[in-house]
């Protein structure tokens, strides 16, 4: 192997799995350890520039980034060891199994108990640079590119068709998971730039939007069709059958408030988790979630299926809607049919009935939450957008995020279907940078490198800048409200967030990835001390070799194909230093064992570049949302 | 040293021995020896040759005298029998130890200061009765925890980190142990953990006085430039005489070799060490020679490592002395005390 380049912002990056997986890169580990210092606002800061919403996301995410976790893998067959500061600290009814860090929830704990922030957000421009910027539906991605650009003096206009900014984020998330004032919150930090809001004014047509003076246009107007299952009964029974979307903004404007007491959820995604625990909320006594596939295939999130389960809600997999039962024009129930789940010698899975007798459900009403589609209707196609036939889709950039009309930009739900939150905050980071450069008269296609920093952490013999013992606490469970009251109001927030403690031992949890264990070949004397003192077998020093074959005869196998070895050159005896990446808890032994310093902790920082001069190449001025480098 | 205990997460793909253990589970305490410490390397040497051999810790002894090397066994084994005698006394303490129950295995960690210097005495008389003990030297040439005065064991002629020079003969404790009788006896280095394991192994599963004697160098006070026990000098004057692999039965075997390239030695124990020959006209069973060729390496300066000597059908101190064959603590009052018969018989015998 080539010995790894480590100046090559990727590598370092890959290594803190969590910011490698965030679409939006956030630099996780960093705000962790602020939180565990009890520092929330920097915590809070170094997330709104990222991701701009931490509190929402703290409380909505799809969390990429806990999948990704590190800590996961070295809990792997570890738990016993892992699992000895259990019972001291209280973490009952934790299946001990391998976990990631709660790092969604602990994005919550710095929004939960930052200080005022305000001063340290970025100022209105003093100066309105005159480019004009309409942006289309007030969800996650306009808003992003609406604060990446308002601080830089453009005129930035936001149209909805409903009365409050926030899009989707207010209309299809319950309050339960989500208070407003949150959303009133973060919306209001990126209105308060001078950002103008043009609320309940729907944007009927393109041609008409563009034939006004804008410069550019960004289309953040999501997914906001809701699929319809077209089953016989669906118009006999049409009172009772309401598509989920439609019918969880309606909860949102307090236009429902009364649910039958029977309930079935057709589909198994985050929106049927939405539609059956608000159901439960609004009269619903007996609330099921049926699917076609089964329990592991569903869509939604797994913690968002337990939620759902603890409140009594029953998911019943492997039955597909056959036929909506009703008399004299009302629903009665849904006929299911049987099916069970066959491979063929692709391994495809195909659903095939079971030839069991059909199964019938009685309900009073019917929720529909099988899928989401966009619309465009109101963009014509002979304009210059360039649509994609079979899918109805305008044709993007995934890089710049720009159509085929150059002043056009799309991002969020809107540009490759339904994703999440987090997904649209990196679209809109994306296209603002697209758009900024697009208006300087430059090459949108010629992309900022991201702010990437590497910088020992060592304060003394053994004593480094960051927290090294790696704690031995299993994943600690985010305490709920009782569910006597929260099941009575739709209002009621039910999660309630860790504490400071209970977030501080979580943080504790946190393995510091980006802390990187830096090698210097020069210095290495090969006395082995880092390969005898390692507590994961990371490192080996052996003969060169090609990378499949070297992965075999490490101290430790290297199985993991996603995790990279790091590689050095060849060291005085003609041998090399391979360390696998997967497992390393980055305590910083090696480099305290090293007597020569040959390894070294040095935090690595990186920030994805966001809109301003400082994207445009011949321009160098500071980027305009300053933030505080945390030690 | 580091102040932080190691974490007790390991890699998840760590491999356990015969009894269920991992690797970790043979570690003892976290050392408090300097960073970068040869006596560190020891330490995992012989906690990798313990899980090897599924060696159940409770049947381990280790003892130790005074000094750098003599607190290293609270760095490994956590879970054995341990004792920290006085300075240059670990010896008379195995003894005592191996003669009241045998059936334990006894590991002796000793240093050039506690072996050739204050203890050589002791050391002399271990090696020559032969006791059941492996007896290892983390041999560094100074005095470590006294700022680095010479020790017996520095070659002349060598210099101390301010300078110094040697004029001072140094003892060769191979060479001594040779002569003394032990029937096993090994050099190595501790930057060579392929080499060291399986001599570990080797003098573990012997029965008799087995000496390895394992040049560790001093990162604080000896691995400079005019030392002859820096890592340095050590890897470019260093003649390994053959490369042991070691089975602790025949059946176990997983290598084979072409005709003539390795021999096997069997011990008493029914362990096999098998030895490829680095040095054309080096055998490790004779003893003479093998004493000519060591002398013969020191006096260009330059070091044999390796199996140097071993006598297979080696006897041990319990042999000797015909003692009972089993541990004391398992006899019981019929043993103990036969009957007032049997001590007529006695004293008739000597009548």
């Amino acid at each position: 192997m080539k010995p790894t380049d480590i100046h090559t912002p990727d590598y370092f990056h890959k290594v803190v799995d969590c910011q490698w997986a965030c679409p939006a890169h956030t630099p996780v580990p960093e705000y962790i350890r602020l939180i565990a210092a009890g520092r929330y606002g920097d915590a809070y800061m170094i997330n709104w520039k990222a991701n701009v919403f931490p509190g929402i996301l703290g409380r909505t995410c799809d969390r990429p980034c806990e999948p990704a976790c590190r800590r996961a893998r070295v809990e792997e067959n570890n738990v016993d060891a892992g699992g000895a500061g259990e019972s001291a600290s209280g973490q009952t009814g934790s299946s001990a199994k391998p976990e990631p860090v709660a790092i969604c929830r602990l994005k919550r704990v710095a929004a939960d108990y930052k200080d005022d922030i305000r001063p340290r957000l970025p100022r209105r421009a003093a100066v309105m640079n005159g480019k004009k910027i309409a942006c289309v539906g007030a969800g996650p991605a306009s808003l992003t590119v609406a604060r990446d650009l308002a601080p830089l003096g453009y005129r930035v206009v936001v149209f909805d068709r409903d009365p409050r900014a926030g899009g989707m984020i207010w209309s299809q998330i319950p309050r339960f998971r989500l208070p407003m004032e949150v959303i009133d919150e973060e919306v209001g930090y990126i209105l308060d730039l001078g950002v103008e809001f043009r609320g309940g004014t729907e944007i009927q047509s393109m041609k008409a939007l563009l034939a006004q003076d804008w410069d550019a246009v960004f289309i953040g107007s999501g997914a906001p069709r809701g699929r319809d299952l077209d089953i016989p009964g669906r118009r006999e029974a049409a009172k009772n059958i309401h598509i989920g979307i439609d019918w969880l903004s309606s909860v949102s404007f307090g236009h429902v408030e009364r649910i039958g007491r029977r309930v079935i959820v057709l589909g198994g995604g985050n929106t049927a988790m939405d539609c059956c625990r608000t159901s439960r909320r609004l009269g619903g006594e007996d609330v099921k979630v049926v699917v076609r596939s089964g329990f592991e295939e569903m869509k939604a999130s797994p913690w968002e299926k337990e939620d759902a389960m603890r409140e009594g809600i029953p998911m019943l997999n492997m039955l597909v809607p056959k036929e909506f039962t009703h008399e004299k024009g009302r629903l009665t129930g849904v006929l299911f049919e049987k099916v069970k789940a066959v491979h063929d010698e692709k391994g495809r899975r195909r659903l095939v009935p079971t030839g069991e007798p059909d199964q019938h459900l009685e309900c009073d009403d019917v929720l529909v939450a099988v899928g989401q589609e966009n619309a465009f209707p109101w963009i014509e196609r002979d304009i210059g957008i360039r649509f994609d036939e079979k899918w109805g889709m305008p044709v993007v950039d995934e890089t710049t995020m720009q159509t085929t009309l150059a002043r056009v930009f799309v991002g969020g739900d809107a540009a490759f279907g339904p994703k999440n939150i987090i997904w649209a905050v990196a679209h809109g980071h994306d296209a603002a940078i697209s758009i900024d450069k697009f208006l300087n008269g430059e090459d949108v296609r010629e992309r900022p490198a991201p702010t990437v920093n590497l910088v020992s952490q060592k304060m003394g013999i053994h004593e480094w800048s960051y927290d090294n013992e790696v704690a031995a606490d299993l994943r600690y469970k985010v305490p709920h409200r009782d569910q006597k009251i929260a099941l009575k109001d739709i209002k009621v927030e039910v999660e309630l967030g860790f504490d400071p403690k209970l977030g501080f031992k979580e943080a504790q949890r946190c393995l510091n990835c980006d802390v990187q264990t830096v090698f210097k070949p020069k210095l290495c004397i090969e006395f082995d001390a880092c390969v005898d003192i390692c507590p994961m077998d990371c490192i080996t020093f052996t003969a060169n070799g090609e990378e499949k074959e070297l992965r075999t005869r490490l101290n430790a196998p290297a199985r993991n194909l996603a995790q990279d070895l790091y590689v050095s050159d060849v060291l005085k005896t003609g041998l090399i230093m391979a360390k696998d990446e997967d497992v390393c808890l980055h305590c910083g032994l090696c480099a305290e064992r090293c007597p020569t310093g040959a390894w070294d902790m040095q935090k690595f920082f990186l920030e994805l570049a966001h809109a301003g001069p400082a994207c445009r190449p011949g321009v160098t001025t500071k980027t305009a949302i300053p933030v505080r480098k945390a030690a | 040293m580091t102040y932080l205990a190691k974490p007790r997460l390991h890699h998840p793909a760590l491999p356990v021995n015969k009894l269920g253990y991992t690797r970790r589970d043979y570690e003892g305490k976290v050392s408090t020896l300097c960073a970068g410490c040869g006596h560190d390397s020891i330490s995992a040497a012989i906690i990798q040759a313990c899980w090897e051999l599924d060696l159940e810790p409770h049947r381990l002894a280790k003892l130790s005298g005074i000094g750098c090397s003599s607190k290293t066994p609270d760095y490994f084994l956590g879970n054995s029998h341990g004792f920290n005698a006085v300075h240059g006394r670990m010896p008379s303490v195995a003894t005592g130890a191996n003669l009241a129950n045998r059936d334990l295995v006894y590991l002796g960690v000793s240093g050039d200061g506690d072996s050739a210097s204050i203890g050589i005495g002791q050391f002399a008389h271990v090696m020559r009765r032969g006791l059941n003990m492996t007896y290892i030297v983390e041999n560094n040439g100074v005095y470590g925890l006294t700022k680095g005065q010479f020790s017996a064991t520095a070659d002349r002629g060598s210099k101390s980190k301010r300078g110094a020079v040697n004029a001072d003969s140094p003892i060769d404790l191979v060479s001594l142990a040779l002569q003394l009788g032990a029937t096993f006896v090994a050099r190595s280095f501790s930057g060579d953990k392929r080499q060291l394991v399986p001599l570990i192994k080797a003098a573990l599963a012997h029965r008799g006085a087995a000496l390895i004697d394992v040049i560790s160098p001093c990162v604080a006070f000896n691995n400079h430039a005019g030392s002859t026990k820096s890592y340095d000098y050590v890897r470019e004057h260093n003649t390994a005489v053959n490369r042991l692999d070691f089975w602790p039965s025949r059946d176990a075997i997983t290598v084979n070799y072409g005709e003539g390239e390795a021999i096997d030695v069997l011990q008493h124990d029914g362990s096999v060490l098998r030895l490829c020959k680095t040095h054309a006209e080096y055998d490790p069973t004779e003893r003479l020679a093998a004493m000519d060729l060591i002398a013969r390496h020191q006096a260009k300066g330059e070091l044999l490592t390796g199996l140097l000597y071993l006598d297979p059908g080696a006897e041990d101190l319990h042999q000797h002395l015909n003692t009972v064959a089993v541990p004391l603590n398992s006899l019981g009052t019929a043993d103990l005390c036969p009957g007032s018969q049997i001590l007529e018989r006695i004293n008739a015998s000597l009548r």
